[in-house]
């Protein structure tokens, strides 16, 4: 493994750790509070329901892998 | 302090007091194996790298607009806390195994004990290496965290103060004990942790990506007590999904 790639896999364990399915989903639901906050409709709301939605999908993978 | 500066500076100190927990114990057991030179040798270096990591990226990080800041911190904090409390959730439920600070002790000693003796520049290369990586990593998560914190509550200082409060606090009883600080509620505070970074990272990216809060500041309370409960409830049906199980592989054995 080159260095470089090493320096790529540190930073990607770190930020994104075991379930890379955590960070797409949350970066999904930040765009849509973004795309929401555009409009008239409130858009707070939206951020903290997807917490629950995201760690049940991640926490049954875990399940299901162990 | 309002309730964004206390919440600031509790969150720098329990998240930093964790890792400095886990480096500590790395530390001893380099000690105790190889010799306090080696392993105090690898702290020092490793904190010099960590001191010219915090003092590059702090003040860049104050260059950043605070809406773009908040953004990128929020998303990350998030990610970065829902992977906490996917672990402490799954350590609370019993589908991992709790995080026990004297077994890591005794592994990381039985390790470092059983490592052929290589000198290099004057100290024993294996102690170096282990409390060098060891403290870099940990370190390094402290760092994340008080810089991000810090840039996007708009204190660094602050979040830095709660890191050294924690430092303090951990280096002072770890040398008094000279024991891996296996009292200490380890997981509990992971779980905070967790907490914490989930509810930081929802309070920003929310700003981050334009939208307001009811109550400003004071919403940051409401989306705690929000992910306490969900992560609460998300416990209670894992451990009761667990023992289903186990009462299931227990009548068929």
């Amino acid at each position: 493994m080159t260095l470089l790639s090493r320096f790529g896999r540190f930073w990607w364990d770190f930020v994104v750790g075991d379930d890379w399915l955590v960070a797409v989903l949350v970066v999904i639901a930040i765009g849509a509070t973004a795309a929401l906050a555009t409009t008239s409709v409130a858009a707070w709301w939206l951020l903290p329901l997807a917490v629950p939605l995201v760690l049940w999908l991640s926490l049954r993978r875990a399940i299901r892998s162990t | 302090m309002n309730t964004g500066d206390t919440f600031l500076f509790l969150s720098a100190f329990l998240a930093s007091g964790v890792e400095f927990v886990e480096a500590l114990t790395i530390v001893l057991a380099a000690g105790l194996a190889r010799g306090w030179r080696s392993s105090l040798a690898g702290l020092g270096a490793a904190t010099l790298v960590l001191a010219v990591v915090a003092a590059v990226l702090g003040p860049a990080l104050t260059k950043i607009p605070l809406n773009g800041l908040r953004l990128v911190v929020g998303a990350l904090l998030l990610i970065f806390g829902l992977q906490w409390l996917r672990k402490a959730i799954l350590r609370a439920s019993g589908y991992k195994a709790l995080h026990d600070e004297d077994a890591i002790f005794a592994q990381e000693l039985a390790e470092a004990r059983g490592a052929e003796h290589v000198e290099r520049a004057g100290v024993d290369w294996y102690g170096f290496t282990l409390a060098f990586k060891g403290v870099l990593l940990e370190g390094l998560e402290v760092v994340f965290i008080v810089l991000t914190f810090g840039s996007a509550q708009g204190s660094i200082p602050l979040a830095a103060a709660g890191a050294a409060a924690a430092l303090l606090l951990v280096a002072g009883v770890g040398v008094a004990v000279r024991a891996p600080l296996a009292r200490v509620p380890e997981n509990a505070m992971k779980f905070a942790v967790g907490l914490m970074l989930t509810t930081f990272g929802v309070f920003w990216s929310v700003e981050g990506a334009g939208a307001d809060w009811p109550g400003s500041d004071a919403a940051i309370l409401g989306v705690l007590g929000f992910v306490g409960l969900s992560s609460f409830v998300l416990v209670r049906l894992l451990r009761r999904e667990r023992r289903t199980q186990l009462r299931a592989a227990e009548a068929r054995a």
